[in-house]
Formats: C-alpha cells, sequence, structure tokens
C-alpha cells in the first residue's frame, strides 16, 4: 500500500462500505473484516503493477455480488435475520403469497374469535361458567395460532399428529378432572396450561424441528415480541372499549354486555393470531424491541434489587411469608430470567465479555439471595402447615428457576471473566425449555389427582 | 480443473483448522495459504470463507481477535483453541479413512487413472 492515502482509492472504499453496510445480516464488523480482505487483495494487485481504480476494479469483482455474499453471511448468523430466515422459504415472497398468508391469517384469527364462542352455544355463558372458560381459554385461543403455524410452515403429518395429540391431552386435563369450580387446582391449571400450550406451540412454530437449538432460540426471540405486539394491541383494544362504552352511553344505550361477551373475548383471541402474524410480518417494524427493554430495564432492576438487598442488611428486618409472597417473588424471578433471555437472544455470540455482562450478573446473583431468603422462610412455613397445590406449585416454580438462574450465574461469571463461550450460555437456556414443558405439563395433568382434586 | 462445490465444502473446515494449527493468521492470508497450497485448484471464495471463519468461531474451534499493528489498520486474527484442536485431530482421522478407501478404489481400477484411456477405447 502506498504511504500517502490515494483519496480516490479511499472514497471508493468508502463507498463500498456503504453498500455492503446497507445489506441484511452485515455488521459493522464484518464489513471492517472485509474491507481490510478487500485492502489485502488491493494491495496485491497494485504490487503486481496495476493501478489502484484497477486493483480496486479486480478485487471487488473477485469478492463476488454482493447478494451471494450476504446471502451465505446471513445463513451463518441467522439471528441477525431470524425472522426473515425462519419464515420465507423462498428469497423474496411476491404479492399473492403475501396475500395468501394475510387470508390465512384473518382465517385462523376468526378461528379463534369464534372458537371463543363455541361453548356459549353449548350453554356455557362466559359470565355464569367463568371456571369452564379459565380452564380452556388457553386451549380454544391457543389451537388457531397452532394451526395457523401448521399451514406457515407446512409441517408434516406426523408432527400435525403430535400437535393435536398434545392439544387434546390439554383438553383432557383440563375438562376429565372432577375439579371444584373453587379447587386450587382450577386456578392452576387455568394458569399452567396455557403455558404448557404455548410450548406446544413453539414445536409448530419450530416446522416440527424443535430439537434444533437455534430454532429454540428463534421462538424465545419470537415470544417476546409476540408479548409486545399483544400488550400494543390490548392498549388498542382498551381505548376502543372505552370509547365504545362512552359513545353508546351517549345515546342512552349499554354496551357493556357486549363488551364483556363478544368484544373482549374474542378480541382477545383473535390478536393472539394477529400478534404472531405482526411478528411475522412487519419484522423491521419494531424489530427486536425486547432486547431494547432489556437493555433499560436491567440496570434499574439491578440497582431496585440491590437496594433491597442492603434494606434487609440495614434493618436486619426479615422478609415477611404472606400468602401472596412466593407468587411475587416467583414473578420477579421470572422477569429477571426474562431480562436474561432476551439480552442473551440478542447478543452477539461472538462479542468479548463487557461491562453490561456484570450488570446483569449483579442483577442474578440479587435475585438469587433474595430468593433464597424467600426459599428457607416458605420451607418452614410448608413444614408446619403441609403442603397444598399452590404451595407445591410456587414452590416448584421457585425451584425450576432457581436452578435456571443459579446455573446461569455462574455461566455469566465464567463468561464475565473471558473463561467461557457465550453459545454455552445460549444452549443452557434453549436446553432449559424442556424443563419449562415438562413442569408445565405436570402440574396440570399430576397435580389434581396427587391432591385429590383440592 | 475446477473441484466440486461438494468437496470444497467438505474440505473447507479441515483446511481451515489446519492452516491455523501452524499459526494464528487472518481472512486474506489463509485464503491465498489455501490457494497456494492446491496449487491455486482450490479457489474460495469470500462468501465461503468468512463465515466458515465465523461458524467455527461460535462452535469455539477458533477464537479471534481484532489487532491493530503500529500505523497500521485494524485486522481480525484468528487462532486455534483447544476444541478446535481435537476437532482438527477428528477431521483427519475422517479423512484418513476416506483416501485410505479411495486409494483403494483407486488401485482396483487403475485403467482408469488420470491421463491413460479407457481400455475400450483402443
Amino acid at each position: 500500500m502506498s504511504a500517502e492515502p490515494d483519496t480516490g482509492l479511499e472514497a471508493q472504499i468508502a463507498q463500498w462500505r456503504t453498500y455492503m453496510l446497507r445489506r441484511r445480516g452485515m455488521h459493522d464488523a464484518d464489513v471492517d473484516e472485509l474491507e481490510d480482505h478487500l485492502r489485502g487483495r488491493i494491495a496485491d494487485l497494485a504490487g503486481t503493477g496495476l493501478r489502484d481504480d484497477e486493483a480496486f476494479l479486480i478485487a471487488v469483482k473477485r469478492m463476488g455480488g454482493l447478494d451471494e455474499l450476504s446471502r451465505e453471511f446471513a445463513r451463518e448468523h441467522s439471528d441477525r435475520l431470524w425472522k426473515q430466515l425462519v419464515l420465507t422459504s423462498g428469497p423474496d415472497a411476491g404479492d399473492t403469497s403475501r396475500r395468501r398468508e394475510l387470508l390465512a391469517m384473518v382465517v385462523c384469527a376468526a378461528a379463534g374469535a369464534i372458537a371463543v364462542k363455541v361453548p356459549s352455544w353449548a350453554g356455557l355463558g362466559i359470565a355464569d361458567d367463568a371456571d369452564f372458560y379459565a380452564r380452556n381459554a388457553g386451549l380454544l385461543a391457543l389451537a388457531p395460532l397452532a394451526a395457523y403455524f401448521a399451514w406457515r410452515r407446512r409441517i408434516g403429518a406426523k408432527v400435525i399428529g403430535l400437535l393435536a395429540l398434545l392439544f387434546a391431552v390439554g383438553a383432557v386435563a383440563a375438562n376429565a378432572y372432577p375439579l371444584a369450580d373453587d379447587a386450587q387446582s382450577t386456578v392452576l391449571t387455568a394458569i399452567h396450561l396455557p403455558l404448557a400450550l404455548w410450548l406446544v406451540v413453539g414445536v409448530a412454530y419450530a416446522g416440527g424441528e424443535w430439537r434444533s437449538e437455534r430454532r429454540r432460540m428463534d421462538f424465545i426471540r419470537f415470544s417476546g415480541e409476540w408479548f409486545i405486539y399483544f400488550v400494543l394491541i390490548a392498549l388498542g383494544g382498551g381505548v376502543l372499549t372505552a370509547f365504545t362504552i362512552g359513545t353508546f352511553e351517549a345515546i342512552g344505550l349499554d354496551a357493556s354486555t357486549f363488551i364483556a361477551e363478544w368484544l373482549l373475548p374474542c378480541g382477545a383471541a383473535a390478536a393472539i393470531v394477529v400478534a404472531a402474524w405482526l411478528v411475522e410480518a412487519k419484522q423491521s417494524v419494531i424489530e427486536n424491541m425486547a432486547p431494547v427493554l432489556t437493555r433499560v430495564f436491567t440496570p434499574l432492576f439491578a440497582a431496585t434489587l440491590l437496594a433491597v438487598l442492603v434494606a434487609i442488611v440495614w434493618t436486619s428486618n426479615g422478609i415477611d411469608v404472606e400468602r401472596d409472597v412466593l407468587i411475587l417473588f416467583n414473578l420477579l424471578l421470572v422477569v429477571v430470567l426474562g431480562l436474561l433471555l432476551y439480552s442473551i437472544s440478542a447478543r452477539d455470540p461472538a462479542a468479548g465479555p463487557g461491562v453490561f455482562d456484570w450488570l446483569q450478573l449483579a442483577l442474578v446473583v440479587s435475585a438469587l439471595l433474595i430468593d433464597v431468603m424467600v426459599l428457607l422462610a416458605v420451607t418452614g412455613r410448608i413444614s408446619e402447615w403441609g403442603f397444598s397445590p399452590n404451595k407445591s406449585a410456587a414452590l416448584g416454580e421457585n425451584v425450576v428457576l432457581f436452578v435456571n438462574l443459579a446455573w446461569s450465574a455462574w455461566l455469566f461469571l465464567g463468561l464475565s471473566r473471558g473463561r467461557m463461550r457465550f453459545a454455552r450460555m445460549e444452549r443452557w437456556q434453549t436446553d432449559y425449555v424442556v424443563v419449562y414443558a415438562a413442569w408445565a405439563w405436570a402440574v396440570v395433568l399430576v397435580f389434581p389427582p396427587l391432591f385429590g382434586f383440592a | 480443473m475446477r473441484i466440486a462445490k461438494d468437496l470444497v465444502a467438505a474440505s473447507a473446515t479441515p483446511l481451515v483448522l489446519g492452516i491455523l494449527a501452524e499459526e494464528e493468521s487472518y481472512g486474506y492470508a489463509i485464503l491465498k495459504e489455501v490457494s497456494e497450497r492446491s496449487g491455486g485448484r482450490l479457489e474460495w471464495t469470500e462468501g465461503l470463507l468468512y463465515p466458515l471463519l465465523h461458524r467455527l468461531e461460535r462452535l469455539g474451534y477458533i477464537a479471534s481477535i481484532w489487532r491493530t499493528p503500529e500505523g497500521g489498520r485494524k485486522r481480525k486474527y484468528y487462532r486455534i483453541t483447544d476444541e478446535g484442536r481435537a476437532e482438527l485431530a477428528e477431521q483427519r482421522r475422517q479423512w484418513a479413512a476416506v483416501t485410505e478407501a479411495l486409494q483403494d478404489v483407486w488401485k482396483a481400477s487403475r485403467s482408469f487413472g488420470p491421463g491413460s484411456s479407457p481400455v475400450w477405447e483402443g
């Protein structure tokens, strides 16, 4: 390379850089690396007597088409483009296929909305048979979503059979057990069956490749984005509801029955499919919102938890084990786990340890310390009063989350000190999804008979 | 002679690991090295090399570091890890088995060797 920078060549390289960076799936570091490659080749070519601009042309030509190059990059770094890669099988989906997808979404969303109303035609009103809806809401609402993904991924008959079987098992567990309306197990089933079925939807989402670590990570990413879209739709729905009630009231009509019986349940069921479609179709609109939120809230949560720890030590107040305290701390662990998961899902696996990793470690460790205190207090209480379905479920969840976070903290420690590869952390989290599934199904299937349908 | 795409792809990992087992290197140098070692018969594209390097890094077989020599531009260097060495040994065993089998077959059908014409033409 010549000592004084050749402005013509530099300008050409700069232009080439901007072209490269415009490609999806190309990151700054990749382009840096390729630029170094380009410069190496230009220097070699210039050494054989070519002028700089000639050398540049040949070097760029040798690098091959940008499309092909960026496609190869995208194939390796599927995490950067996870949505596009999972979704579109062909290079560019045409107008007709997009319209077909829209149609499929509308059909599935409508199926969800209708499914929620079907039981009421059989005489089960939402207001009168709330427990029936509590147990079956997940089934009715998630089956259309699973169907949507089954269509979208063109799933084979075998996997469809598996999905149908799992949903059938869920339906049996929700309805065959002789549970009283106000039994604790009814509430537990209402909470855990949707969770279990959500992971079944994950099987459909992965197109049957649920063993694949990367597909699982994709599903975790999808879940985060889906949740955000769902909340956004719910907010919009809230505004719509308020206006519906207000305007009908203004003309002297009471719309509350319509809202409670039709708008809310059907709207929510349809929104589940619509949110999934939005995540798939509108990839770049609010791309990777979950990781952004994670970045904002990780420091805040870490600070809060550390403050709680300091306060406990300072005042030497124990944690008062009220009825709901376990639930609260379970939720806290879920939030911490979410923060962890979504920073993992968006992390560049090749990036080295950074300040954020330490922050995350602080967050996880402080959550664990607080949780240990809660666990100790609760075990004392249980040994005094015995097990109930609620307590057992809450305790079990706590242990499941605790184990995950404890091992994550250990992995993070290795990561922050640069001793461990990030891929192991990813691996741990994707493997652990099986544990959630197993636990959720256990609560749904085993708990009711275990506790005498209490 | 152009080497078939499948063969290029299959041999890419052991070649990269083997080259990095000798000393750490960077993308362009690896590409040149491959070209030299194969007498110009293996011409890798950047679209093959860099995604492969990134994949091997993700798998933990190689590690990368950005270095900026004095007065130079920054450059990404790769070195092999212990896991990479183990993988290289494994690949070597597999390739040895393949070439051994091939040698055996070549010997059996010597008349089809490179350069000689099939018997029935004569």
